[in-house]
């Protein structure tokens, strides 16, 4: 039989007032169990504390309750308490007599058999409860970032700074990310190399920082604190300690191929660096369009590489490491507009995306930093824009907005008068949207000294007639229809995720909405965490955004990641399930609903009729449950159970509330 | 036997169960109180960690042991603690529910509810309507299990 004493706050009046103290003790002292009483003015003071220390010993107490305030404002503090007095601090429960009770009722004769009832409740539980110690893991003091766009890259060296080791995991042979391909950035129209390479340069020279390009993620196993991970170093064939980047092997290198961060409008060489700032610059051999590679002969950039740093023997290499927190920053793509067939994408060479378009303004772009016409290397007088290609558009595209193409589109008007001043822009859109900081300013100014069209209203169709295009609209405003002679369309295609995003979610072990951005943990109150413990997310790979949001994100990411790596051990949930695996039929219904991959299915060996059995049952990672719960209510054998809210613990509840009936 | 507990009586109050998420309805019950709002005392709420934790067995039993009206409260469909936890209690409980009818039992003796934790207000008029409501449709005389009375009425 368990000892229990139950303590009762007066809370001032505040309780006092509406519950009848007097005859709570009296009937707290006929609960079952219950072994002492005792009431104070203010339990959560200092003397209420001690009280209770004080009669855990006297009255040898192996459980208290307490019938106070909400349990989600003082269950620490008297948790606290008993532990101080020797007892496991999961002994203790509240009855919730303030806000749940005294607080919501006027009638003392009606407050009072209720409260009682709360605390008879509470009382039951305790009853039941169990010791219970929350599984305590080991952090290793190593971070991981995947992917070294401006996210990753912002990420790494708030880590780095605060003094943590942290790796950058980027696929493409440099860091940099879509920013890289960006002139100039809205709304203070910096250039963006400008802002961008010195901080390529400083995560790649800090000593805290090991960047692994050309790399992907392989494996993630494990769990916050530990996560075991498994990178393969996509082989270069050069070897990154001789070569100086001189360039000479790409000047030399005579096989061409689109170059994917010029989108395909410019050709690089079979060996290249994608774009003159990489970070690090050092080159890689593409085997896809290598002569060498293909056919065996050619070998002139080993020829040329003055310190021999060409290897065409580089293999692949796989490295094995541990973690103890991951940031995933694997930021987002363009959707290639090629279906909506009234814009003719993919049909005519001055019909571009916004991305596309950007390039056109760079110096080492395509076209050498000329805003012309790829058809005719004419600079384009009239540039027809169009807004939320793709973007809310529920039959054919995404539901959302993508958030940055009404500020982009600002931005490349802007650009575009500076370069071509006698150009005029016409921007067709659904509506404007400039939310942010210097944002509606902008745009105001591109439409208002930029002499920048905007008509709300979509556009139908658009065809090619002799050396231009026509654009046939509709303002919605005036509802005429509208012919425009363009030289040169730009869409405003919506952000969309990587299309590996689902397959780099299931690697990690992160979940997605449905279009495949990666899901924060609380929209509101845990926007970089995610439902894994330890893995968080940055950038543009959570929906679309802008750099200045990126960056800030990037920053929380690293900000929780620190946190957690500056503890040596991580305290993880106590109140966790627990499984009974004798009585478990390997149904595996529970690993179905554990949204936390917290529960996984095991072997096990069993003696039956003088031989042994092996038959697959489920084991619970206590370091990965959250005790949610879920798993408890689907199994068949009833045999997962949650502790600290036990299937008998809330049914004592249940029984001791309907009492009065 | 108090007037309360005489259901024959005009005055009989019906008990109201409450099973509340920890995170969204019973913060919300929390900002019922602190903002002083009432609702009747018939509520009396059991702290769960999600409505996915929710088990049609503790339904059953308050039915049982004499509740005339079980609540579910849980946080909004997407903005769940646990992420998916009130998927599975929303798709969970609506089928039992519709159990309910099928074995002859008024349905709208149970009710599940979206409360969030900022929505006091939402939080006391719920228990206000599902009291009223439990009131007018009189006690739970199908469910409750006769031998778990003789028990109770000993004490
Ligand atoms: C046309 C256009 C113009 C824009 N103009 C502006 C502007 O003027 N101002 C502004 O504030 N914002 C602008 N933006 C938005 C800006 O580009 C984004 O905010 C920013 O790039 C997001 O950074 P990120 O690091 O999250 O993602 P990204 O830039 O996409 O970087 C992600 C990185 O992760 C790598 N990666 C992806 N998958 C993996 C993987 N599985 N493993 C390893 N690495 C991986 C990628 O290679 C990449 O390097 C513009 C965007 C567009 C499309």
């Amino acid at each position: 039989m368990p000892r229990i004493g139950i303590f009762i706050c007066h809370c001032g009046s505040n309780i006092a007032g509406t519950v009848d103290i007097e005859k709570s003790i009296e009937a707290a002292r006929g609960f079952p169990g219950v072994v002492h009483v005792d009431e104070y003015r203010y339990l959560c003071s200092e003397l209420g504390q001690d009280l209770i220390k004080k009669a855990i010993e006297e009255h040898n107490l192996d459980r208290v309750v307490v019938g106070t305030c909400s349990p989600r404002m003082h269950e620490v503090t008297f948790r606290k308490a008993v532990t101080e007095a020797g007892l496991n601090p999961y002994l203790l429960e509240v009855a919730n007599i303030r806000e749940h009770c005294s607080w919501v009722h006027k009638d003392i004769e009606k407050a009072t058999p209720k409260a009682i009832a709360l605390l008879r409740a509470a009382a039951a539980k305790a009853a039941l409860n169990d010791p219970l110690v929350a599984p305590s893991v080991e952090v290793e003091k190593r971070a991981l970032v995947i992917g070294g766009g401006i996210a990753g890259i912002q990420a790494a060296l708030d880590i780095a700074e605060a003094g943590y080791i942290v790796d950058v995991v980027e696929r493409e042979p440099s860091i940099g990310g879509r920013m890289a391909q960006l002139e100039k950035t809205f709304p203070t129209l910096d250039c963006s190399a400008c802002i961008l390479t010195p901080k390529m340069v400083e995560v790649a020279q800090h000593p805290n920082v090991s960047l692994l390009t050309y790399s992907e993620v392989e494996e993630v196993k494990g769990f916050v604190g530990q996560f075991d991970v498994k990178i393969k170093q996509k082989a270069r064939y050069v070897d990154p300690v001789k070569c100086t980047g001189c360039g000479i092997c790409y000047e030399k290198c005579p096989a061409k191929t689109p170059s994917e961060f010029e989108m395909g409008l410019a050709k690089r060489k079979a060996i290249y660096v994608p774009f003159p700032q990489a970070v690090p610059n050092i080159p890689v051999i593409d085997r896809d369009a290598c002569l060498y590679f293909r056919k065996g002969r050619c070998q002139i950039c080993a020829q040329e590489c003055p310190p021999q740093a060409i290897d065409y023997e580089q293999q692949d290499q796989i490295i094995e490491r541990r973690y103890g927190a991951i940031i995933v920053a694997t930021g987002f793509d363009q959707m290639n507009p090629s279906h909506y067939g009234e814009y003719g994408y993919g049909q005519h060479p001055d019909i571009l995306t916004g991305l596309e378009f950007e390039r056109l303004f760079n110096a080492s772009g395509p076209t050498g930093g000329k805003v012309v016409r790829l058809s005719d290397g004419k600079p384009p007088k009239k540039v027809v824009f169009i807004q939320c290609v793709g973007s809310r558009d529920k039959a054919r595209g995404m539901n959302y907005c993508s958030k940055i193409c009404c500020m982009y589109t600002a931005k490349q008007a802007i650009l575009l008068k500076e370069k071509v001043p006698d150009a005029k822009s016409y921007v067709f859109y659904i509506d404007v949207r400039t939310a942010g900081k210097g944002y509606e300013e902008f745009q105001r100014r591109a439409a208002e000294e930029y002499d920048v069209a905007y008509l709300r209203g979509q556009v139908g169709k658009i065809f090619p007639e002799s050396d231009h295009l026509m654009v046939h609209g509709v303002d919605s405003l005036s509802g005429k229809t509208i012919e425009i002679k363009a030289d040169m369309v730009v869409l405003a295609v919506a952000s969309v995720a990587r299309a590996d995003a689902p397959e780099v979610g299931r690697l990690v072990g992160i979940n997605s909405d449905s279009y495949n951005f990666f899901n924060e943990a609380h929209p509101k109150l845990k926007p970089v965490e995610t439902h894994t413990a330890g893995i968080f997310i940055a950038g543009a790979c959570q929906a679309p955004k802008d750099i200045p949001e990126t960056v800030a994100q990037a920053s929380a990411a690293a900000v929780k990641v620190v946190g957690l790596l500056s503890k040596d051990m991580l305290q993880g949930e106590a109140c966790t399930a627990e499984v009974n695996q004798a009585e478990c039929s390997g149904c595996l219904y529970c690993e179905a609903v554990c949204p936390y991959s917290a529960i996984s299915p095991v072997e096990i060996e069993e003696r039956y009729h003088g031989g042994t059995l092996k038959r697959t049952v489920v084991e619970v990672n206590p370091t990965l449950c959250h005790g949610c719960g879920s798993c408890t209510v689907v199994c068949r054998s009833g045999t997962i159970n949650l502790k600290g809210f036990s299937n008998e613990q809330i049914l004592a509840e249940v029984d001791a509330i309907c009492l009065q009936r | 036997m108090s007037a309360a507990l005489n259901e024959t009586s005009a005055d009989w109050e019906p008990l109201v169960v409450a099973f509340c998420c920890n995170w969204c309805s019973y913060a919300g019950g929390d900002l019922a109180g602190t903002s002083r709002m009432s609702y009747p005392a018939n509520v009396k709420v059991i702290r769960v960690p999600c409505c996915g934790r929710m088990n049609p067995m503790f339904v059953l039993r308050a039915f049982q042991r004499g509740a005339d009206g079980v609540l579910v409260a849980g946080c909004h469909p997407g903005d769940c603690h646990y992420s998916t936890g009130n998927y599975h209690g929303r798709r969970r409980l609506s089928a039992f529910k519709r159990l309910f009818e099928f074995a002859g039992f008024e349905p709208e003796r149970f009710e599940v509810r979206w409360i969030s934790s900022s929505e006091g207000d939402k939080f006391a008029e719920e228990m206000e309507t599902m009291t009223a409501k439990i009131k007018a449709l009189g006690p739970n005389r199908k469910m409750r299990d006769a031998r778990w009375q003789s028990v109770t009425q000993s004490k």
